[in-house]
C-alpha cells in the first residue's frame, strides 16, 4: 500500500509548541477542503441521520417528528405487531434459503465454469445479465410467469398436465419460495463470477500437487481450494447479507407483500409506517431494529477482519 | 556415470501396442455430460424470463389470454411497446413511460458524474494526502455503506425539505451521490494506491500541488476505473427506486417506478403486453451498457469485493 | 541395467507451437539429471510431462520399465517439489505431509510411520503441528520435499524448486538436496535456470533450448567440452571468450589476421579447416610467468580490473576482440598495465562457424 506517502504523521508530536493550531488546520489544506464532501456525508447522513433515527424511535412522534419521549412504548408496540413480526419471520427465512442458495448454487456453477469449459464466456454473458437488472423488472418478470391463470401454470395445465402446480405467487404458504426464485436469478450469477475469481486465483501449482498427491478433483475443491477462498467467501456473504437486509424493491414489484401480508419485509414495514402510515416513530423503531441486526453481524465480521491482524483496510 | 542416454534400454520395439502419443479422451464423458447438461439446465432459467418478456411484449391480449407464454407470436405487433412508452396509465397520468425514462435520464447523468469526481478526489486524498482522521471517515463510510437505507431515509427527507429541494431532481442527485460513494471511494482508493508512489513523490518533488497531481498525473492514468466506476453508477442509479420513490416527487419518478405503478397500481384489466413491454424498455438500458462493455461489466461488479 | 526413467521421440504442441519435439532421454536407477536451459527452454514442461501433469502430443514415458504414458500422476511411482512449495495453506504440516496418503485409504500407523521418517530426514519434527504461513521460505521448501518424501516413490521431480529462496538459504538447501539424493539414492529429475545449482547436483545435466537437449553429459564434459556454441556461452560464468576466424594450415587465424597455433586440439572428426570460432574460458588464458612457454602468447594492455575478492577478472583486447581473463588476486594488477598474456587452443574449443558445432 502507498503507505501515508509525504503526508503528515507530526500531528500528535505536534502538540503544545506555538502555530500548532494554525499548522494541524492549514496542514494539507487543500486535501482537505477536496474532501469536504466525505466529511460531510459521513458527519451528517452516516452519522447524524444514524443518531436522530435512534433518537426519534424513543418518541411518539406521529405525522410529524415532534413528538416526546416515550422510553421503549414504540418498541413494544413494535414486536407486538404481527406484521412486523410475521417480516422479521420471512426475512430471517427468506434470508438463510437466499444465502445458503446462492452460495451454494455459485460456486457449482464457478466450479462447472472451471472445468475448461467450451462457450465459457457465453454461459458467463447468460448467468450474469440478470444481475444488470433492476429488481423491479426481474419482480415484474417473476410475476408476469407465475401468474397462476396465464403465466407457466396456466400453459402447462393448456398443454395437458392438468395437475400442474405453480401458484407460489398466490400461495402464503410458497411465497417466499417465489420471491427466492426471482431473488436467485439475479444474483447467482454475481456469486458465480466472484466465486470464479476466487478459484482462478488459486496457484496453479497446488492443483498440480494435488494430482501427485492423487486426491481426487471434488476432494481438492473441497479441502484444498475452498478454505483458500476465505476472503472471497467472506465478501460474498458480506455482500448477499447486506443485500438481504435491503430487500424492499423486490418485493414490491412481485407481490407487495401480499398475499395478505405473508410476503412482508421489515425495510417495506419501515416505508410503509413512515410515508404512508402516519406513525413516524414506529417506523424509525423498526430501521432501529433493521440497523441493530446489521451491527449484530457486522461487528464480529469486523472484528475478525480487522481486530486480529491490525488494520489492513 | 558415462553416456548411458545412447542405451536403448528396456524400450520395447513393439510400440505400436502400447500407450504413445496423447491419452485417449472421448469427448462424451460421463462428467462432462453432466456438467453440460447442468450448465444447460441453468441457462435455460436465467434465459426463460427474458424469452418470455420480449414474446409476451409482441402478442395481442387475445392471443394472450389463449395462455401459452412458451409459444411465439402469431402475428408480431408493435402496439403494445407503443402504448407502453406513449400512453400507458402510471396512476393519475396515462403519458406511458417516456416521462419515466427522461427523469431517469436526467437524473443518471448529473449524479454518475458528481458521485465519480467525488469519490475519485476522496481516494486520490485517501492514498496520497492522509491527514489527521482521514482512515476514521474512511472507516465510518465503508461501515456506513452496509448499514440499511431505511435508517437514513426519514431524516435525510427533512434534510432536503430544509434545503428546498425535496420532490425534485436535485435531492435525488444528492442522494446518489451520497450512497454512492462508500463503494466508488472505496474502488478509486485502491486503484489510486496500486499506482507507484514514486510518482506522486517526484510531481510533489517538482512543486507540483494538490490538484495539479490529481488532474495531470492521477487522472489520465485512471481511465480503466473511470469506465468500471461508470458501468457500476449508470445501472445503480437507474435501477434504483427506493431514491426515486421517496426524494424525486411525482411529476419526477423515475422508469423503474413508473413501470411499477403500471403494472401494479393499473385500473381495469391488466394488459400483460403492454406490461412487459414496458419492463423491456426499462431493463433496455443497464442490458445495452452489460451487452457492449463485456469483461469489464464483471470487473465492475467484482469490484466490490476488492477489499484492500 | 534397468533404466529409472525412459522418454521415446516426446512431442508436445500447445496449437501450433511446438514445444518439445522428439525428444529422447534415459535416466539410469539413482541417478541426479538436472534440465537446464533458460525460460521458454521446455525444460518444466519436459517434467510435466513426466509427472504427468500435461498431456504428450506423441510419443511415450516409461518409468522402471512401465509405460506409464497414460496414467494419472499418483499412479507413476513420482513425487514432485513445486517453486511455489504449493503446500495447502490451511494444513497443518503434519496434515500436509499426510493427505495424499489418507486419501489413498492407507493404514493409519503406516502414514505414521512415513511422516515420521521424512520429518526426520528433513529435521522438520518440530514444525509438525504449524501452518505453512508460519513457516520460513526454507521450512516450507523441506516440508514440500517432506510431502515428496512420504509417498515412497523411485523417482523425485523438482521444478525450480529453489528460485524463490534468497541466495543464502539456496546454497544451504542446495547442499541439503544432494545429501538427500546420497542417503535415498533415488532418481532425481531436477528443473534449474541456475548454472551452478546445475554444476554442483547433477550426476548429468541436459541443456535445453527451444525444446531440444543440446547436450547431455557430466557437469565436466559439459564444462570443458560444449558440444556447440550455445552450450559453451550458456555454461561458465563469467561467459567463454568467442573470437571468429578462419582454421588455415593448423592455425586459427582471426579477422584481424593474428595468427594462433592450434597445437595438439582435439578434434572430433580430424582436422578441420575453413571459418571457425574460437572459444576460450577466461581461468585458461594465464598471465606473467604463467604465460610463458603457451602455444600462443602476446602483450596486451589491461583495460578494466575488477577484483571479486578470491580472484581477479581483467579486460584486454586479444586478436581485435575483447576478452576477459581471471587470475590470482594475489597478482598486482592494474588498468593500463602493459602484461604478457598466453593460453592453449588444446584446453579451449572450436566450433564451425556455420553449423555452431563443435570441431
Amino acid at each position: 500500500m502507498a503507505d501515508t506517502a509525504v503526508a503528515t504523521r507530526e500531528g500528535a508530536a505536534d502538540t503544545g509548541r506555538p502555530g500548532f493550531l494554525k499548522r494541524t488546520l492549514l496542514h494539507n489544506l487543500p486535501a482537505k477542503i477536496a474532501a469536504i464532501p466525505m466529511m460531510a456525508a459521513v458527519l451528517v447522513v452516516f452519522v447524524g441521520c444514524t443518531i436522530w433515527t435512534v433518537y426519534y424511535s424513543f418518541t411518539n412522534s406521529r405525522l410529524l417528528p415532534t413528538g416526546k419521549f416515550v422510553g421503549f412504548d414504540q418498541y413494544e408496540r413494535l414486536f407486538s405487531t404481527s406484521r412486523w413480526n410475521v417480516s422479521v419471520t420471512n426475512l430471517i427465512t427468506y434470508g438463510v434459503m437466499s444465502l445458503v442458495f446462492t452460495l451454494g448454487i455459485g460456486f457449482l456453477l464457478a466450479v462447472l465454469m472451471d472445468q475448461k469449459i467450451r462457450l465459457e464466456s457465453a454461459f458467463r454473458t447468460i448467468m450474469l445479465y440478470p444481475f444488470a437488472l433492476s429488481f423491479i423488472v426481474t419482480g415484474l418478470v417473476w410475476q408476469w410467469i407465475m401468474n397462476p391463470t396465464l403465466g407457466l401454470q396456466g400453459t402447462m395445465r393448456n398443454l395437458g398436465w392438468t395437475n400442474f402446480t405453480f401458484d407460489w405467487i398466490a400461495n402464503p404458504r410458497m411465497v417466499l419460495f417465489a420471491l427466492l426464485i426471482a431473488g436467485l436469478w439475479q444474483g447467482v450469477g454475481f456469486c458465480m463470477v466472484l466465486m470464479l475469481a476466487g478459484l482462478r486465483g488459486v496457484d496453479e501449482e497446488i492443483w498440480k500437487a494435488a494430482r501427485v498427491d492423487g486426491i481426487p478433483t471434488w476432494r481438492t475443491y473441497i479441502s484444498i481450494v475452498l478454505p483458500m477462498m476465505r476472503g472471497v467467501l467472506v465478501t460474498a456473504v458480506v455482500l448477499i447479507g447486506s443485500g438481504i437486509v435491503r430487500l424492499y424493491d423486490l418485493v414490491v414489484a412481485l407481490t407487495n407483500g401480499g398475499p395478505g401480508i405473508s410476503s412482508e419485509v421489515p425495510a417495506k414495514y419501515v416505508y410503509n409506517y413512515m410515508f404512508s402510515g402516519g406513525n413516524i416513530g414506529q417506523g424509525l423503531a423498526a430501521a432501529t431494529m433493521m440497523l441493530v441486526t446489521v451491527l449484530i453481524i457486522m461487528i464480529p465480521w469486523a472484528y475478525l477482519e480487522f481486530g486480529g491482524k491490525g488494520r489492513r483496510a | 556415470m558415462s553416456q548411458t542416454a545412447t542405451m536403448t534400454g528396456t524400450a520395447p520395439a513393439t510400440a505400436t501396442t502400447e500407450p504413445s502419443g496423447p491419452r485417449p479422451k472421448p469427448f462424451f464423458t460421463p462428467k462432462r455430460i453432466i456438467i453440460y447438461t447442468t450448465l444447460v439446465f441453468f441457462s435455460l432459467y436465467f434465459l426463460f424470463p427474458l424469452y418470455v418478456m420480449v414474446v409476451t411484449s409482441f402478442k395481442t391480449m387475445p392471443e394472450i389470454r389463449f395462455g401459452n407464454i412458451f409459444a411465439l407470436p402469431s402475428q408480431v405487433t408493435f402496439d403494445a411497446w407503443i402504448k407502453a412508452w406513449t400512453s400507458a396509465c402510471t396512476g393519475l397520468t396515462c403519458e406511458g413511460l417516456a416521462p419515466g425514462f427522461w427523469n431517469s435520464v436526467k437524473i443518471t447523468i448529473p449524479s454518475t458524474i458528481i458521485s465519480i469526481f467525488i469519490a475519485a478526489v476522496n481516494g486520490y486524498a485517501l492514498v496520497n494526502w492522509r491527514f489527521k482522521g482521514s482512515e476514521v471517515f474512511f472507516a465510518i463510510l465503508i461501515f456506513g455503506s452496509f448499514v440499511p437505507y431505511q435508517v437514513f431515509l426519514y431524516p435525510l427527507v427533512i434534510i432536503t425539505r430544509e434545503l428546498g429541494i425535496f420532490g425534485t431532481l436535485q435531492a435525488v442527485i444528492v442522494v446518489h451521490t451520497i450512497f454512492g460513494m462508500p463503494l466508488l471511494t472505496l474502488i478509486f482508493r485502491n486503484y489510486f494506491a496500486s499506482l507507484p508512489v514514486e510518482l506522486f513523490k517526484a510531481a510533489r518533488v517538482d512543486g507540483a500541488g494538490f490538484w495539479r497531481i490529481f488532474f495531470e498525473i492521477m487522472l489520465p492514468m485512471s481511465l480503466p476505473i473511470f469506465v468500471v466506476a461508470l458501468i457500476l453508477q449508470v445501472t445503480g442509479i437507474w435501477n434504483d427506486f427506493l431514491f426515486g420513490v421517496v426524494f424525486a416527487g411525482t411529476q419526477n419518478y423515475p422508469m423503474t417506478v413508473q413501470l411499477n405503478n403500471i403494472v401494479n397500481s393499473a385500473q381495469g384489466t391488466p394488459e400483460y403486453n403492454v406490461n412487459m413491454a414496458a419492463t423491456v424498455l426499462t431493463g433496455l438500458v443497464p442490458l445495452i451498457i452489460y451487452f457492449v462493455s463485456g469483461k469489464l461489466f464483471v470487473r465492475g461488479v467484482a469490484a466490490g469485493a476488492v477489499k484492500g | 541395467m534397468q533404466q529409472s526413467v525412459s522418454i521415446r521421440d516426446l512431442s508436445l504442441n500447445f496449437g501450433n507451437v511446438k514445444v518439445l519435439e522428439r525428444l529422447n532421454l534415459d535416466i539410469a536407477q539413482g541417478e541426479f539429471i538436472v534440465l537446464l536451459g533458460p525460460s521458454g527452454c521446455g525444460k518444466s514442461t519436459l517434467l510435466n510431462c513426466i509427472a504427468g501433469l500435461l498431456d504428450v502430443s506423441a510419443g511415450q514415458i516409461f518409468i522402471n520399465g512401465k509405460n506409464v504414458t497414460w496414467m494419472e500422476p499418483k499412479d507413476r511411482g513420482i513425487g514432485m517439489v513445486f517453486q511455489s512449495y504449493a503446500l495447502y495453506p490451511q494444513m497443518s504440516v503434519e496434515k500436509n505431509l499426510s493427505f495424499g496418503l489418507r486419501v489413498s485409504g492407507m493404514k493409519k500407523d503406516e502414514i505414521d510411520r512415513r511422516v515420521k521418517r521424512a520429518s526426520e530426514i528433513l529435521q522438520i519434527e518440530p514444525l509438525l503441528q504449524r501452518k505453512p504461513a508460519n513457516l520460513s521460505g526454507g521450512q516450507r521448501q523441506r516440508v514440500a520435499i517432506g510431502r515428496a518424501l512420504v509417498r515412497d516413490v523411485d523417482v523425485f521431480l523438482f521444478d525450480e524448486p529453489l528460485s524463490n529462496l534468497d541466495a543464502k538459504l539456496r546454497s544451504d538447501l542446495r547442499v541439503e538436496i544432494k545429501r538427500l539424493h546420497q542417503r535415498l539414492k533415488n532418481t532425481m529429475i531436477y528443473v534449474t535456470h541456475d548454472q551452478i545449482e546445475a554444476l554442483t547436483l547433477a550426476d548429468r545435466i541436459a541443456i535445453m533450448k527451444n525444446g531440444v537437449i543440446q547436450q547431455l553429459a557430466d557437469p565436466h564434459t559439459i564444462y570443458n567440452k560444449p558440444t556447440n556454441l550455445y552450450v559453451a556461452g550458456f555454461i561458465g560464468s563469467p561467459a567463454m571468450n568467442f573470437i571468429e576466424g578462419d582454421l588455415r594450415d593448423g592455425a586459427f587465424v582471426a579477422k584481424d589476421g593474428t595468427s594462433i597455433p592450434v597445437g595438439s586440439y582435439a578434434y572430433l572428426n580430424g582436422a578441420g579447416s575453413g571459418p571457425a570460432v574460437l572459444g576460450i574460458r577466461p581461468e585458461h588464458i594465464f598471465v606473467g610467468e604463467a604465460a610463458q612457454g603457451m602455444p600462443y602468447q602476446a602483450d596486451v594492455e589491461i583495460e578494466i580490473v575488477e577484483p571479486m575478492g578470491s580472484e581477479t577478472l581483467a579486460w584486454t583486447t586479444i586478436a581485435g576482440k575483447p576478452v576477459t581473463f581471471r587470475c590470482s588476486s594475489d597478482i598486482d594488477i592494474h588498468a593500463g598495465d602493459k602484461m604478457r598474456v598466453g593460453f592453449d587452443v588444446a584446453r579451449g574449443s572450436l566450433f564451425d562457424a556455420k553449423s555452431e558445432n563443435r570441431l
